[in-house]
Formats: C-alpha cells, sequence, structure tokens
C-alpha cells in the first residue's frame, strides 16, 4: 500500500478479461494495410497481416451506448484510479508466429502491475496490461505489453 | 526464399548501418479510414473543435498507434523478405496532428552475425527534428 494505492486498488492486479476469439481475414487485413499506407503487396492484397494488426482486430467492438460524448470507452479490466490525467504510455510487442487470413486468435488481458512512482511535478501511477494472443492450438502468437501513466 | 542471398545480406550489416528515411502526412480522409478500422471514435481524432477547445491541442491528433505502425514499415521495408520483427518497444512521447509531415527512420546498434539476430533503434521526428516516438525493434533475419 502506497499514499496513493490502497488494498482494494492493489487486489485488482491480476484480474484477467474474458477471451475474446476473432477471425482474420483477408478483407480486414487489406482495410488495415491501405489505412497505415503500407506498400508492401502481400499485406495490401492480404495474403498476410502485417504486424499491428492484432490491434484494430481486438479493438473493443463497443456498442453506441456504451461510448462517452467524447467517443471513448471504458476499459472494464481497469479499476477505478485516483489520478485521471493519462500521459504517454508504451507498448512493447513480441511477434512469435505470422499471422495469416482464416487464422483464428484468441486474445485475453490480463492487469499485470500497478505502481507509483514520484515524478517531477507530483506522484504518478503506472498500470500494465498484458496481450497474450494464442492461435486454436493454443500457441502464443503475439505478446503486448501495455504500460500507461497516470497523473 | 534464396539462402545465399539472405546469408550474404546478413553478412553485409553492422553496426552503425541506417536505414532508409520515409515521409508521412496523414490527411483528414487516412486518418478516418484508420481510426474507422480501429473503431476509434475519440472526437479528437475527427472533430476539430472538440480537439481544441475541450482537450486543448492545436488540432486534429493522430492516432498514436499509427505511429507505432510506421515504425514497424519503416524496419519491414529495410528488411524486405530477408528476415522478420520478432520484438519491439515504443512509446508515442509527443502528440501528431492530421496534415504534419513526421518521418521514420533507424540505425541498426547490435549485430549477432550467428544468430541473424539484429537491434535496430528506430524514431519517428515531427518537423521541427523532435523524436516523437521512439522505439527499439529486434530483427532476425532468415536463414542466418
Amino acid at each position: 500500500m502506497t499514499a496513493l494505492l490502497s488494498e482494494e486498488l492493489l487486489s485488482t492486479i491480476g484480474r484477467q478479461s474474458e477471451p475474446r476469439r476473432e477471425i482474420v481475414t483477408r478483407r480486414d487485413i487489406r482495410k488495415y494495410a491501405v489505412a497505415t499506407g503500407n506498400r508492401q503487396r502481400k499485406y495490401l492484397d492480404g495474403d498476410e497481416a502485417p504486424p499491428m494488426f492484432h490491434v484494430p482486430l481486438f479493438w473493443d467492438v463497443v456498442e453506441l451506448d456504451q461510448l462517452t460524448p467524447d467517443g471513448v470507452s471504458i476499459d472494464s479490466l481497469l479499476p477505478k484510479f485516483p489520478l485521471e490525467k493519462a500521459m504517454a504510455g508504451g507498448l512493447k510487442i513480441e511477434y512469435l508466429k505470422p499471422v495469416y487470413p482464416g487464422d483464428w486468435l484468441t486474445a485475453t488481458r490480463t492487469l499485470t502491475d500497478i505502481y507509483e512512482k514520484q515524478g517531477r511535478s507530483g506522484a504518478l501511477i503506472f498500470y500494465e496490461v498484458v496481450m497474450d494472443i494464442t492461435n486454436d492450438d493454443g500457441e502464443l502468437v503475439i505478446r503486448e505489453k501495455t504500460t500507461r501513466i497516470l497523473r | 526464399m534464396n539462402t545465399t542471398a539472405d546469408a550474404s545480406r546478413l553478412a553485409g550489416i553492422q553496426p552503425g548501418d541506417t536505414l532508409p528515411e520515409r515521409f508521412f502526412t496523414t490527411d483528414i480522409i487516412q486518418s478516418m479510414l484508420y481510426n474507422a478500422v480501429l473503431w476509434n471514435a475519440h472526437r479528437i481524432h475527427f472533430d476539430e473543435p472538440y480537439a481544441k477547445n475541450v482537450e486543448g491541442y492545436p488540432g486534429l491528433v493522430t492516432a498514436g498507434p499509427l505511429l507505432g505502425d510506421w515504425l514497424h514499415q519503416c524496419l519491414e521495408e529495410w528488411l524486405g523478405e530477408d528476415g522478420r520483427i520478432t520484438a519491439i518497444e515504443y512509446s508515442n512521447r509527443i502528440a501528431s496532428y492530421i496534415d504534419e509531415t513526421v518521418h521514420s527512420g533507424g540505425t541498426v546498434t547490435a549485430c549477432d552475425h550467428a544468430t541473424g539476430e539484429v537491434t535496430v533503434d528506430v524514431f519517428i521526428k515531427n518537423e521541427a527534428g523532435d523524436v516523437i516516438t521512439p522505439g527499439v525493434a529486434t530483427v532476425r533475419f532468415t536463414d542466418a
């Protein structure tokens, strides 16, 4: 327990989302490749998914009434933090296997850490979410760790 | 897959090598398509009065993960079919805006010719020359 982080808040570490299973389609790959300005034919044709294709694949398809007037959705994996202003975050992504159209992938998100640090202008809260993406054989395909900072 | 070509490609790589730079300018149409593909409805990306007056940005904000994608493209265009990205770590330090021109690039920092594993510092810089999205990637050349 620290000044900002109560036992109750820290007890949410380890919380896990329901696994989400999605299919990779050629059309979705092509749309992503075009929208990102990709210049490689294999992605523009949808023959293989480019890295980071898991970002749109597993972005929450929230319903209209779940969006705030600002157009954002609440991440139900996260507890209510005593600091709310989000600062720049970081990402670490490991790519273990290529992704092709027709693949079924399953993502599970886990809140893996919450900690406090003293910044130059006051206390900061850090939290980490790991998303493990596996194929239907149970093999890890992509692991993504997001670190966000609140002030 | 041409093993000989891949092996010689790796043999010629050494720390200090730089990746080809690429310039990116995202207009409102590309930004709309990207956020639609994500299902990202945050108003800072398409509602200019909101972005300026409510959230205090100078203009419409480019979605952060798009800058991350460009780091990957910078690496993959350099790799061609000779290798793959195995890991990347990056952060969005400074916001980027619609119609701003930014550019990507990178430098090889380590190279293991036995395993084919190469470490590369990558970046996105804005027009002022500030690194807005720094990253470190590990790539593996095939058939090392």
